[in-house]
């Protein structure tokens, strides 16, 4: 049985906690042209490691919160917990956000565009 | 050169030796069980194979048989790294039903059953197969009603398949509790009459005898660690053996599909889970059919050992440690022994988890992939050892003819880019 830390609750057993699979995944925006096969890519295709993973937790027979856990799926190891928005702050944590394939799907890279788009437009006299 | 008579006289010999029968049993008993031979030699990987099968659980096996039975392609290899059938397929409640809502389903595990039914004299191996009956129970109004939809919709298919009300079922299973005041009352069920059990191992080793016999090399002990590719196309694996040769590579390791992906370059829309199942200390026999319940992700059945089989929902979160977390079975017994009070006291001997390759629409993948010649069977779950021959066969097909027959179409990656998703989630609940 795992123990796993809510970040508002602490240490509380496996049975209280929901898992969401991967974490980090950015959802492409609607007015962002993106193909079907980069849109597979958000919707079904999943990181599924062997050894450290990012996973979203919920604790949801407690205080039903959302947070991430980095969690090695050999030993079950939970290497960290952090919050929904943070990215991981332990060494192993940050080189598996990094090495993760979707660092660089289109999908993602679509979902990351969009600020840096409406900033541009917003500046150009177009 | 053409074959001697004497090399043809010779080898009906050998065969005739190999062959199993009563007569060969009743001969070896008078040798006191000396002479048998080893099912399968211990092959050493050659440089180069036709092609090359990655996984030597049931689904890697029954493709290499039928590649060589079929397609006469018998310069290939199946490559384990562990021993034969220590993956899923030795790890599987075993059961086998066809009664699947969707049309594309229903084509594949029919397919599956149909082959069943003349596998054991294909193989010449006794794999135990026994149409048992698999009886599926609904606890509540909802479910009962949604039975009734598959149920219609599967006899539309051709697939056998009977509403069962709680008095049938009394008759047909005397030890379950039919009291309406529990937990999960059981309001009704449907039946498979064709859906039954067989012997895991047996069927793992029955295709590899008779794959061997044809030629193919087994070879155990030997782990892929890379995947060789000339740009857009396969040339060979990496194995702890050595690098092995060859354009044709059918990768069928289940839970570790997606590090087989990675190798290539690829993804897979695939989470890896445990599914855990136990068995108890063998006692008479009290059951003699398969029950399942969806709502509590509960299946039962009893060996021929006279062992309880009972099988559990899948783990919530990734894993490939073979071992589950402990609030699953937890939960499923505490409903079995509500529905078999009998069941009580028994002791449970043995407790394990599989790696199970779970896809978003709980339906396999069947497909070629965008480096040519390397093809992928997976996405199985936790239901695939019932599709083992269907599955074995169509991948056979694909494989020797590189495209897909209409059976195995519907199954391609692609359908996670198109939407045809052929979704058994709200259908079958658990899949096994
Ligand atoms: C507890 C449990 C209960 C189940 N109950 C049922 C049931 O009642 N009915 C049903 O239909 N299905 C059931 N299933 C599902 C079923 O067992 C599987 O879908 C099926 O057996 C998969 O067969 P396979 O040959 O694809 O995989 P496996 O038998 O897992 O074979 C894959 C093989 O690939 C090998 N491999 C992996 N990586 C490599 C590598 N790098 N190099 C070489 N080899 C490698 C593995 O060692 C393994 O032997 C159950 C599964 C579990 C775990
Ligand atoms: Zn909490």
């Amino acid at each position: 049985m795992l123990e796993i830390k809510c970040p508002y609750c602490g240490l509380r057993d496996e049975e209280e906690f929901g898992c969401g699979g991967e974490a980090h995944i950015a959802r492409p925006l609607a007015d962002n042209p993106i193909s079907d096969k980069d849109f597979a890519d958000y919707l079904f295709y999943r990181d599924n490691p062997k050894g450290l993973f990012l996973e979203r937790w919920r604790h949801s027979a407690g205080c039903r919160r959302w947070f991430n856990v980095a969690r090695d799926t050999v030993s079950h190891q939970i290497l960290e917990v952090y919050p929904m928005g943070a990215k991981p702050s332990t060494k192993a944590g940050r080189a598996a956000y990094e090495a993760s394939w979707r660092r660089q799907s289109p999908a993602e890279a679509a979902a990351r565009n969009i600020p840096q788009k409406t900033r541009k437009t917003s500046t150009s006299k177009r | 050169m053409a074959e001697s008579n004497i090399d043809r006289g010779v080898r009906a010999l050998r065969d005739r030796k190999k062959h199993y029968s009563i007569f060969s049993l009743a001969r070896q008993a008078r040798n006191y069980h000396q002479g048998w031979q080893q099912a399968w030699r211990h092959a050493e990987p050659k440089a180069e194979y036709d092609a090359i099968i990655i996984g030597g659980g049931g689904h890697g096996l029954a493709t290499a048989y039928y590649l060589a039975s079929v397609h006469n392609m018998t310069n290939i290899a199946v490559i384990e790294k562990g021993w034969l059938g220590g993956g899923n397929t030795g790890r599987n409640t075993t059961i086998i039903r066809s009664n699947y809502l969707w049309d594309e389903s229903a084509s594949i595990y029919e397919h599956a059953m149909k082959l069943w039914e003349g596998l054991a004299q294909d193989l010449n191996f006794n794999i135990m197969f026994s149409q048992r009956g698999v009886l599926t129970i609904a606890h509540s109004e909802h479910e009962l009603k949604e039975m009734s939809r598959r149920v219609h919709a599967i006899r539309l298919n051709g697939i056998d398949s009977d509403i069962l009300s709680p008095e049938e079922i009394k008759k047909f299973v005397p030890i379950m509790n039919m009291d309406q005041n529990i937990r999960y009352p059981v309001m009704g069920g449907f039946l498979q009459k064709r859906g039954g059990t067989a012997r895991h191992d047996a069927v793992a080793w029955g295709y590899a005898r008779a794959a061997d016999d044809m030629g193919v090399d087994i070879i155990q002990n030997c782990e892929v660690t890379g995947l060789r590719r000339q740009g857009r196309r396969i040339v060979g694996v990496e194995t702890t053996k050595g690098l092995i040769k060859s354009r044709k590579v059918g990768c069928v390791v289940a839970g570790h599909s997606s590090i087989l992906a990675d190798m290539a370059g690829i993804r897979m829309p695939i989470a890896s889970r445990p599914l855990q199942a136990l068995v108890s200390e063998p006692i008479k026999p009290i059951l003699d059919t398969v029950i399942m319940s969806n709502a509590v992700h509960m299946y039962i059945s009893q060996s021929d050992k006279g062992e309880m089989v009972l099988g559990a929902g899948v783990d919530k979160y990734n894993s490939y440690a073979q071992r589950g977390s402990f609030p699953v079975p937890e939960h499923m017994l505490a409903a079995a022994v509500e529905l078999f009070p009998v069941l009580s006291r028994l002791r449970m001997l043995r407790h394990w988890g599989g790696i199970v390759d779970t896809c978003p629409d709980a339906s396999p993948i069947i497909s070629r992939t965008d480096i040519d010649g390397l093809y992928f069977n997976c996405g199985w779950g936790t239901g695939g050892f019932k599709a083992t021959p269907g599955s074995g066969h169509v991948f056979a097909d694909l494989i020797a003819n590189d495209r897909p027959n209409d059976i195995a179409a519907p199954y391609a990656l692609s359908r996670f880019e198109t939407g045809l998703l052929i979704d058994e989630h709200g259908a079958a609940g658990v899949a096994h």
